[in-house]
């Protein structure tokens, strides 16, 4: 066991876990932040998605001992983001959300492609978000609401 | 008695110029026949270590991010990447699944991801496959590792430093563990027998063996 002093959502969180605990779990079991899900566990879903220092990052396959002083954002966190929030609200415009089980690693992955580009094309949207699965195929419904999002982006 | 005496000296003046002659002839025969031979050797140990450094290009842990697709691959088999990964522009990944997304700064055995500081693809002027998944020809992999304009302008120190120090390259050595807990497999050589084998290539003015 080790102590592990973390930056969730601009806090500072104190967990004492085994090093090799993945980030996911050190989320939802040590710190009950329960939004970002357990999907495949091999990086292979993208349900798991968090940003640490920006970029998104599969939570399950990254033991804590890795993480180090970069700022990890959830699902919890990401609306305090101008970008985050108007995925969330546009999320919600679209009425995107089937079951909702992989959506919050949807939306983590989706605010890392309009971080980057701020209009992107078709292309853009399947290739980055080509890895997050939807066994709802919300597909169609994620695409239009990243470029409604992207329209409420300066 | 005179007469005796210069003819003496003049016996032993030419024996003495003819010995010098002989010694001095002998041995630039000797220095023309080694000459021609040590610089083919050179270029045969050259060639000979560009080989050994060929096939640890051309190793699963190396050759697997210089692909000539729009996606790495992985294993010993050399499948493509999974989760959809892809190149991106500039071999990153792409903003929703960087290469970074997964790989960290070094191996995480726990859950059975590679990882090296700033993870990424070789450039598709360093492919060393073609688009078949097909590995080059020794030729056409020297000819690239030997191009500047393509192998962002090393020169022989270069390379052999490339070699000797770039993280990604000493990661080949130290690959860490499959998501099943075994090792993965290192390349042929090890880092030492590389780096010399590298540094013979070099020494030799890097030839590359004739052909496509």
């Amino acid at each position: 066991m080790a102590t592990y002093q973390l930056k969730v959502n601009g806090q500072s969180k104190q967990v004492n876990v085994d090093p090799s605990t993945p980030l996911l779990w050190v989320l939802r079991e040590e710190l009950k932040m329960t939004g970002t899900k357990y999907g495949c566990g091999i990086s292979a879903c993208g349900a798991c998605t968090v940003h640490l220092d920006g970029v998104a990052t599969r939570s399950c396959v990254v033991p804590v001992e890795l993480v180090g002083n970069r700022a990890i954002v959830t699902i919890e966190g990401v609306s305090a983001d101008p970008i985050g929030r108007a995925v969330q609200d546009a999320w919600v415009d679209k009425d995107v959300v089937q079951c909702g089980y992989c959506q919050s690693g949807q939306i983590m992955s989706a605010v890392a492609l309009l971080k980057a580009t701020h209009k992107p094309t078709d292309t853009d949207i399947e290739e980055s978000m080509g890895g997050n699965l939807c066994r709802c195929a919300t597909y169609v419904r994620i695409r239009e609401a990243i470029k409604s999002a992207s329209q409420q982006l300066k | 008695m005179l007469s005796n005496s210069r003819c003496f000296i003049r016996i032993v003046l030419i024996a003495l110029v003819s010995t010098v002659a002989w010694i001095v002839l002998t041995a630039s025969a000797i220095d023309l026949r080694d000459q021609k031979p040590t610089v083919q050797s050179n270029r045969a140990d050259g060639l000979a270590a560009w080989q050994k450094v060929y096939t640890v290009l051309t190793s699963p842990r190396c050759i697997n991010c210089h692909t000539a697709t729009n996606y790495p691959q992985q294993g010993d088999d050399r499948h493509r990447h999974f989760a959809n990964v892809i190149r991106g522009p500039e071999g990153w990944g792409v903003p929703g699944l960087n290469c970074m997304s997964c790989h960290q700064e070094r191996n995480a055995d726990s859950t059975g991801v590679p990882g090296g500081a700033n993870w990424h693809l070789a450039p598709l002027s360093m492919q060393w496959q073609d688009t078949n998944d097909r590995p080059f020809s020794s030729a056409a992999v020297c000819r690239a590792v030997t191009d500047r304009a393509k192998n962002h302008g090393l020169d022989g120190p270069g390379l052999l430093k490339h070699h000797t120090e770039e993280p990604l390259v000493l990661w080949a050595w130290n690959p860490g563990r499959r998501p099943d807990g075994s090792a993965r497999s290192l390349p042929p050589l090890t880092h030492a027998e590389f780096v010399a084998a590298t540094g013979t290539w070099v020494g030799a003015g890097m030839p590359c063996p004739p052909g496509k």
